[in-house]
């Protein structure tokens, strides 16, 4: 079986050393050994987004990178976003808008958008679009979500937890 | 916070879990001990099974079995919602791409990979039929064994069942008609593609079992179960976390009864959680080739329609026969039909068992209807709209004969639709405009109990066995309550999915939660309203039919006092709590075709603004607009989700979505990247929801069945739309560029 290897990541602001199998992807990891179910399992083909997370600056589809190329990184999951029960105003504004049906896609959907508004505090619609294009709903909750966005970027109070 | 009324869009009961990651599906659960469970299958459709040599699966470490068929009792259970045909894993034979052959259990999920890999089984292709023409050809192999349906004179054929409805003069009614449109239209396999793929545990339970799924029928899970292990029902509990999308896809057993085969074997937890791709080898939706012959006399009312439906379903049945009857037998659509003659034919295939998916075998038939009327209208040069409108049903007609009569103002419902698309005004340059109705049978029968306990302190437990997948149930049950009862939203807890404690539900499809299962919520809460009365009357010594309980208070002799006021001094120093009980039954009626006959008509109108790029073929939707006949929504936020979600969802079948299958009855784009989905880009450019509410369904408030309404007849008003501003006509689903770009250019040729 495969050789273990030693690594270190800085998940939800918490330091954790492991030891990893090669092959792991960092979603196996944060799932299996981590117990952060949060993140979810769907095509591990990186076509789905379902498993987004962010690693240091940026998003990523979990099930894409080797747990060991996380080495060192900083990871949040969507367990990370929420200060205790307080939920950040665009979990607020996916529930207040209707962006969440049966729920799977949507630790994926909310770390995706949470990345979008980083980058572009104040999207357009076909900007929101085109940003959450990889993050698939088969609920079909698409315009919600946008409203969602967009609405947080706009600042609506509804939105406030 | 205050109680919520229905008719409020509160957040999501659950929503908070769904947002911080919190919500548990049955992956994510684990039972200490668990083994690993990855299924060994072949790349073939149809083989005949030799010898499986376990070895060196078994010597890798940490492997613990390998199940196979000969390690089951003999001959294989089989089990089948309709017909008991289904293997526990396949014996002698596979008979389709992904039928499982064996099933490695190990310590880790790496171990049971790798293992899987291991197996090594003998086998010899045999032919298989994966098309509706090959499996009719009088020569095709037999999908299934004739033994599995003795007595059956169809056994000795690849139909397992044909569905005929008819009434009136057809000869006569042919005589009649000026005008006769026959076409043949075609609906493509596609498949469920929850995001949240199927997900099974198994553990010995004491003397029992218990069994977690990602189902969306516990308690007939529970019965498979106990029937072939013989256990009592007591001793199996299935708990039924919410699914993370059903869509019809999580209805019945699938791979439960191989894991509890297994759990026992090991004599440990067992958990199995599919690929994606493996999903796509485990439920799709029934394709069908449709034969439509409408008759119109020349003012555009409707002579009679003769429709030939041939669905093709899988190797085994799965409910698959029910979505063909069921699916069917509204095919003439929402009108006023002299005469008709429905056949429809389940059809065996070598392809992944077919089974029920949002819209039930409706989308395939109102596919090739409404686009023949679309077609018929343009011939007689009537209006589409015009003459859909001078055939639909009015209020207590009955358009189907021995069924409920048009339970709503569905014109109503039809003429917003066609005003918010501005059906009346020219289409913009370069776009065109489709309409179509949609109508769906709702529950024939059904059976749902609700325990609601009002506790001492006056917040509420809801016992309801819906599974919530998505469609939000939770919160429908919860405002319920909430209202009847004067407890604030957060005061109140809905439990499902655990069949040790939540009394027995039928099933969650067809829509039927929100009146069924709904109106035994309300039964519960005014049970409990009946024990607050007699409490009220008994404390302030005054009749009981002085009392009034109706939205959280109790009124007597013009007081008004909140519930908690009367349930405190009423429960006395022990405490305690007030316990209601609801039940709602739909009766069966043998002698209807169905039988029973509709509890309610979904009935959605669609209209489409869309433009094709004459140069690559894509279409683009500029404006939808779909409008349903919900009776009352409870939760307005909700119905729109669902509309919408609906929407986008018939639009995958109608421009995207297909199974592709290569000679050896493969499928070749198994998982995302080869099958697409709609996506945030796939999208309307403008999307208009909205409903029809006069408070006329048999559910509690007046509100109807609702969640397939907005699917049913996506395809014939896109494909209306594109023959509007393409002038092209195509009768093959999907609608995709390729398809689209090749009418175009046949049109420019002829």
């Amino acid at each position: 079986m495969d050789q273990g290897i030693p690594i270190e990541l800085t998940v939800n602001g918490r330091r954790r050393t492991l030891v990893v199998a090669p092959r792991h992807t960092l979603l196996e990891v944060i799932r299996d050994e981590l117990a952060l179910t949060g993140t979810k399992e769907c095509c591990l083909v990186g076509e789905c987004g379902a498993c987004t997370v962010r690693l240091d600056e940026r998003i990523v589809d979990s099930c894409l990178v080797l747990a060991v190329e996380a080495d060192g990184c900083v990871v949040t999951t969507v367990e990370g976003l929420a200060a205790g029960d307080r939920l950040t105003r665009l979990q607020a504004a996916f529930l207040d808008h209707g962006g969440v049906q049966c729920g799977f896609c949507i630790p994926g959907q909310v770390m995706a958008a949470d990345d979008l508004l980083r980058r572009n505090p104040h999207p357009s619609l076909q900007e929101v679009e085109e940003g959450l294009a990889g993050n698939l709903c088969r609920c079909g909750c698409y315009g919600q979500i946008a409203e969602a966005v967009l609405a947080t970027a706009a600042g609506d109070p509804e939105g406030e937890a | 916070m205050s109680a919520v009324r229905v008719g409020d869009a509160p957040r999501r009961v659950g929503g908070e879990a769904r947002v911080t990651g919190r919500q548990q599906y049955v992956a994510d659960i684990h039972l200490a001990h668990e083994l690993h469970v990855k299924l060994v299958t072949l790349p073939v459709a149809r083989a005949r099974i030799g010898g499986i040599d376990t070895s060196a699966a078994l010597a890798l470490p940490g492997v613990r079995f390998v199940m196979t068929a000969a390690d089951l009792p003999q001959p294989v259970p089989r089990f089948g919602p309709q017909f008991r045909d289904r293997p526990i894993i396949a014996t002698d034979e596979t008979k389709y791409h992904g039928d499982p052959v064996a099933a490695v259990a190990a310590e880790t999920k790496d171990a049971a990979e790798a293992a899987a890999r291991l197996v090594r089984v003998a086998w010899e292709e045999l032919p298989a039929v994966t098309t509706v023409a090959a499996a009719l050809d009088p020569t095709a192999p037999l999908v299934q064994d004739p033994a599995i349906r003795p007595n059956d004179p169809l056994a000795a054929t690849n139909v397992l069942r044909e569905h005929p409805v008819s009434w009136g003069d057809l000869d006569a009614a042919a005589a009649s008609a000026d005008l006769v449109v026959e076409n043949v239209y075609t609906f493509p396999m596609v498949t469920h593609f929850a995001i949240e793929p199927h997900a099974f545990i198994a553990a010995p339970d004491g003397d029992g079992i218990a069994v977690w799924s990602s189902i969306q029928h516990p308690n007939w899970l529970q019965r498979v179960i106990a029937q072939l292990l013989d256990l009592p029902l007591a001793k199996v509990r299935v708990y039924a976390p919410d699914p993370g999308g059903g869509f019809g896809g999580k209805q019945h057993a699938k791979y439960e009864p191989l894991l509890a085969f297994m759990a026992l074997r090991a004599g440990r937890p067992v958990r199995l959680v599919l690929t994606l791709e493996e999903t796509f080898q485990a439920v799709r939706r029934t394709a069908a080739e449709v034969r439509v012959r409408t008759g119109l006399r020349s003012d555009g009312t409707l002579a009679f329609e003769d429709i030939e439906a041939n669905y093709l379903i899988g190797a085994y049945a799965d409910i698959a026969d029910r979505v063909v009857g069921k699916g069917s037998y509204p095919a003439c659509g929402p009108y006023r039909v002299p005469a008709a003659r429905i056949l429809a034919r389940s059809i065996l295939s070598h392809t992944v068992p077919s089974t029920a998916f949002r819209g039930f075998g409706n989308p395939q038939v109102n596919w090739a209807v409404e686009s023949n009327l679309t077609e018929a209208a343009a011939r007689l040069g009537i209006d589409p709209l015009e003459l859909r409108l001078r055939n639909l049903a009015r209020r207590g007609e009955a358009f189907i004969p021995f069924d409920t009569p048009c339970d709503g103002d569905w014109e109503q419902t039809v003429r917003r639709a066609a005003e918010l698309i501005g059906w009346n005004t020219p289409a913009p340059a370069g776009r065109g405009r489709g309409i179509a109705l949609g109508i769906k049978s709702g529950p024939t029968t059904g059976l749902s109990y609700s325990t609601v306990r009002l506790l001492a302190d006056g917040s509420v437990v809801v016992y309801a066995g819906t599974s919530d997948m998505g469609q939000g149930a939770r919160t429908v049950f919860a405002q319920i309550a909430s209202q009847e009862l004067g407890a604030s939203l957060d005061a109140v807890t809905v439990v499902m999915g655990d069949t040790g404690v939540v009394p027995y539900d039928q099933q969650t499809s067809a829509s039927r939660s929100t009146v069924l299962m709904g109106n035994a919520v309300l039964a519960a809460c005014r049970d409990i309203q009946a024990k607050l009365r007699s409490m009220a009357a008994r404390l302030h010594g005054v009749d009981e039919a002085e009392v009034v309980v109706d939205r959280g208070v109790v009124r007597l002799r013009g007081r008004e006092l909140p519930i908690i006021d009367v349930l405190k001094p009423g429960l006395g120093s022990l405490g305690g709590e007030l316990i209601g009980l609801g039940e709602m039954r739909k009766e069966a009626d043998p002698d209807h075709p169905l039988g029973g006959t509709a509890a309610f008509f979904e009935f959605n109108c669609t209209a489409v603004e869309a433009e094709v790029d004459e140069e690559t073929g894509d279409v683009t939707i500029a404006r939808y607009v779909t409008v349903s006949d919900v009776g009352k929504a409870i939760n307005p936020l909700q119905v729109r989700m669902q509309d919408e979600g609906a929407a986008i969802q018939g639009l995958g079948h109608t421009l995207l979505e297909q199974y592709i299958f290569d000679g050896h009855g493969r499928i070749r784009n198994l998982g995302a990247i080869d099958y697409r989905i709609p996506t945030s880009m796939d999208l309307p450019v403008e999307m208009i929801s909205e409903i029809v509410e006069n408070e006329d369904g048999p559910g509690p408030y007046g509100s109807k069945g609702m969640s397939e309404g907005a699917l049913l007849c996506v395809a014939a008003a896109v494909a209306g739309a594109v023959r509007d501003a393409s002038g092209v006509v195509i009768r093959d689903l999907p609608l995709t560029p390729e398809r689209v770009w090749r009418a175009l250019r046949d049109r420019d040729r002829s």
